[in-house]
């Protein structure tokens, strides 16, 4: 097709369509892996039920963003895409075990035979869950700096490995908030607070190990005038912090009042975390390495895709919106008709 | 052994365990919804009791082809990076296709189809149904057009290597593209029919007289009868496509070694590479010619013509023999069924126990098919423009053995795990049916 794009702005268009879609990602798949997380922390087998069901019509269609970010980074920047991936081999493999593990915990669960058989299979869907999370946070250590393979890289991708796992964590316990009561909601409230302290330092160690470990991360933040265009970044990330720690220490709250904030609280934490990384990179895909422009596919095939996707996703995000409806409100039992 | 090899191994077996699962979900997404309609249309609670069966079976199916497809999405990357900086500008956009117009609308529906029922109108969970099936029609469309592609590849030029897009309607409509597509729906189809037909007439033999099982067993029978002769004929139309664009294949799939007429049909034999030549043949005479070229005399190109460039011809060989064998074995029994249920006979217990071995037959039998088609491409991975061996990727060769030891480990016990889970789903639907119910319903 036709490019009707100037080339230039092509591969910018399309690290803003993936960064999109892997924000959602990391968003949507993250309260559910989280949920996956938490799994554990309860013994009661009704409770249990209720958590996984809260998840279970969300999950597959939180994976597919999962499948268009790495499509995208695909189809937009081959050659990045074969980097990165082979790069991140063995973390990859171990984060599609994980999500292989979970994805179908949540069927075998529901059709288990015996409760020692479900058990079992409650034990597969922590697993999956966690491993899913520990890999990508490894994966993003690993990403940030590049694929450095020094002890002081290594130190940092292991704090962004446990790091991934207490935010899905954190905004896992924040769904739980919003969409079950009574004893449940009391514990998950519970988990959202400690888990709020430990993703803050999270996001500190983040922010200071960064700029630390590239100078030119570290010019792109700190040299006039990006440090004054740039502070109301960190600004609002520590005023959400608060102002979270603040609400969740009243709540639950008179007639469930404010039950959804927490969620969009944490998801506000992801969007600004996530802006301050992207901001970082840019404009690299592959850190310090490949820039988009290197990077890019030929004009034609990405011109279209765009159409495709300037057309599809409003439809998309259409009856995603409409799945949210219909499955609005408090948890209850899941029930296959 | 190399990253080349273990590589191949692992793609291998991440897509063969993949398959199994979409060539249920394809078609039974449309069986599913054929049960609501009918039952939307009479309120005769069998059809109901049919639908909330298998959709147990369909959820099951679905959540295991969800999650092996997502490795596969990411085996282009880790594995055969040079697939992508080769023909990228090409299997991008249709991979890209895939995700927008399939995956995203049958994700998300499936969530109102399994759980929707008491939350949703009638009307809106039986369109769910409908999008799911279309769902997963469209992503079979838009892969089986990615992969026929790379068996007949057109439409493109390469610049520096790499293959760039010159005409669209031309890499989706290749010359493969509307048999390989065709074949494989019916190939979903027949899996499904045999798979309810195998596990109605095992709760059959078992005492179960429930009218749901009645009318999943007849469903499926009707099914078979006509999709397995289709599927003969379509096959058949395949075969001949694939001698004009691929001849090594073809003659890799007879077992015919010199290029001549009169080639005989080969029932069996065993095909020596190193000798090329076969041995213990059982033959029909020139029926190879005679399928090929519709002429006794027909020439039919044979495997010396394309010597060091033709593909492994053992496994091409079998696998052919096995798939066609079973696809006549599903014609016989399709057929025959439907004779019997046509002469309002009550099906006998010989019918119904040779229905039950034929369970997974769909699954041996699409494995066998996609073990020729893929093995017969070698050694290109797209045909004349990429060789599997190119695009590799430089991921050291210990890595691979670990992942691809975790995954069969893991799918050896996914799948042992879900074959039990579907004895375990019919065993207690078994034990829970009443009488035949005859009872009327309000649709929901
Ligand atoms: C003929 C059919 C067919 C074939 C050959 C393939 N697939 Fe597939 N795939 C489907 C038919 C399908 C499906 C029916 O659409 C699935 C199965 C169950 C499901 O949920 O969707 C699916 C699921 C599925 C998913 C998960 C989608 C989701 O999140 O909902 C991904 C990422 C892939 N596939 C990717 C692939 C790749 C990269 C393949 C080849 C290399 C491939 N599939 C071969
Ligand atoms: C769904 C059923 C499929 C099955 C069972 C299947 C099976 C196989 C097998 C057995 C091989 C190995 C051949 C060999 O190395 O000797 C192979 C190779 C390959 N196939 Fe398929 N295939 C399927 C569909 C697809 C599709 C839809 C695509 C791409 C769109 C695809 C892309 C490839 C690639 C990239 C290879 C190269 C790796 C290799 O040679 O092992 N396959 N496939
Ligand atoms: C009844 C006689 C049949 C004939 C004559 C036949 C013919 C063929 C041929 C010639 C191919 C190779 C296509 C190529 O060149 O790449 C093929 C592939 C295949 N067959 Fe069959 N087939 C038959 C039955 C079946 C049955 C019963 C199934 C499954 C239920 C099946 C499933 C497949 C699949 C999945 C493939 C690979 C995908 C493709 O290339 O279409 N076939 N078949």
């Amino acid at each position: 097709m036709t490019p009707f794009l100037p080339p230039d702005l092509l591969p910018l268009v399309f690290a803003g369509l993936m960064a999109f879609s892997v924000l959602l990602y990391v968003v949507l798949d993250g309260f559910d892996l989280g949920v996956g997380i938490l799994l554990r922390a309860t013994r009661d087998p009704a409770e249990r039920d209720r958590m996984v069901a809260s998840i279970g019509p969300f999950w597959d269609a939180n994976e597919t963003w999962l499948v268009l970010g790495v499509g995208l980074l695909l189809v937009a920047f081959p050659v990045a895409h074969g980097v990165i991936l082979t790069a991140l081999y063995l973390p990859v493999a171990a984060m599609l075990a994980g999500l292989i593990l979970r994805g179908v915990a949540f069927e075998f669960r529901a059709k288990a035979a015996t409760a020692e058989d479900k058990r079992r299979w409650d034990r597969l869907f922590f697993v999956g869950s966690l491993t899913a999370s520990l890999a990508q946070g490894w994966m993003l250590g690993r990403y940030v700096l590049g694929f450095d393979t020094s002890p002081a890289a290594m130190a940092f991708a292991a704090l962004a490995t446990v790091g991934v796992a207490i935010a899905y964590a954190f905004i896992g316990a924040c769904w739980l908030i919003w969409r079950t009561d009574g004893a449940l909601q009391s514990r998950a409230i519970g988990w959202a607070r400690s888990g709020l302290w430990a993703v803050a330092a999270g996001i500190v160690a983040v922010s200071i190990a960064t700029p630390l470990a590239s100078e030119r991360i570290f010019a792109r933040w700190f040299e006039f005038p990006y440090v004054v265009l740039l502070a109301p970044l960190p600004l609002a990330t520590g005023a959400l912090i608060l102002g979270l720690a603040a609400l969740l220490r009243q709540m639950p709250l008179p007639r469930d009042a404010l039950h959804s904030v927490p969620f969009w609280g944490a998801t506000g934490l992801f969007c600004l975390s996530f802006a301050g990384l992207a901001w970082s990179f840019y404009p690299y895909v592959v850190p310090e390495r490949l820039t988009l422009y290197d990077a890019a596919a030929a004009p034609e095939s990405l011109t279209l895709i765009l159409v495709g996707a300037l057309i599809v996703m409003p439809v998309i995000l259409g009856y995603t919106v409409l799945a949210w409806l219909v499955f609005g409100g408090k948890a209850k039992d899941l029930h296959y008709h | 052994m190399d990253t080349l090899l273990l590589s191949r191994i692992q793609f291998a077996a991440n897509i063969s365990f993949h398959i199994l699962f979409p060539v249920i979900t394809i078609a039974l997404g449309w069986v599913l919804l054929y049960f609501k309609l009918r039952f939307n249309a009479s309120g005769e609670t069998r059809w109901i009791d049919a639908y909330r069966f298998w959709v147990k079976v369909f959820a099951l199916s679905f959540a295991l082809g969800v999650v092996s497809g997502i490795t596969m999405s990411f085996q282009f990357g880790t594995n055969w990076p040079g697939f992508m900086e080769r023909v990228g500008n090409i299997a991008g956009p249709l991979l890209a296709y895939e995700v927008l117009t399939a995956f995203f609308l049958e994700a998300t529906f499936v969530a109102i189809m399994l759980f929707g029922m008491s939350r949703v109108p009638n009307w809106l969970h039986t369109l769910a149904t409908l999008l799911v099936a279309v769902g997963t029609t469209m992503s079979a469309f838009w892969i089986l057009v990615l992969n026929s592609w790379m068996h007949t590849p057109q439409g493109f030029e390469l610049r520096d290597g790499v293959a760039h897009a010159t005409d669209w309607w031309a890499i989706i409509f290749n010359p493969s593209m509307p048999y390989r597509l065709a074949h494989m729906l019916i190939a979903s189809g027949l899996t499904v029919a045999f798979l309810m037909a195998g596990m109605s007439a095992w709760r059959r033999l078992r005492g179960d007289r429930s009218a749901a099982v009645a009318t999943t067993l007849r469903t499926g029978i009707v099914l078979a009868a006509v999709l397995a002769p289709t599927q003969l004929v379509v096959g058949d139309l395949h075969g001949l496509n694939t001698l004009e664009h691929q001849p090594a294949k073809v003659a890799a799939m007879e077992g015919n070694w010199e290029t001549r007429g009169n080639v005989p049909l080969l029932l069996f034999a065993i095909p020596d590479e190193t000798a090329r030549e076969n041995r213990f043949e059982i033959a029909i005479p020139s029926g190879a010619s005679v399928i090929l070229k519709h002429d006794p005399a027909g020439v039919v190109p044979g495997l010396n013509d394309f010597v060091g460039e033709h593909p492994p011809v053992a496994p091409v060989f079998y696998a052919f023999r096995l798939m066609v064998g079973l696809g006549l074995a599903m014609i016989a029994l399709g057929l025959g069924g439907a004779w019997l249920l046509w002469r309002r006979r009550d099906l006998p217990g010989w019918y119904l126990r040779a229905l039950v071995p034929m369970t997974f037959a769909g699954w041996i039998a699409t494995l066998a098919g996609w073990y020729v088609t893929e093995i017969g491409r070698q050694p290109w991975l797209v045909h004349g423009v990429l060789t599997t061996a190119e695009a590799v990727g430089p991921v050291p060769a210990g890595n691979v053995a670990l992942t691809l030891t975790m995954y069969l480990l893991l799918y050896a016990g996914l799948l042992t795990a879900y074959v039990v889970t579907l004895y375990r789903l019919a065993r207690k639907d078994s034990g829970e049916a009443r009488s035949p119910s005859t009872a009327v319903a309000q649709p929901a």
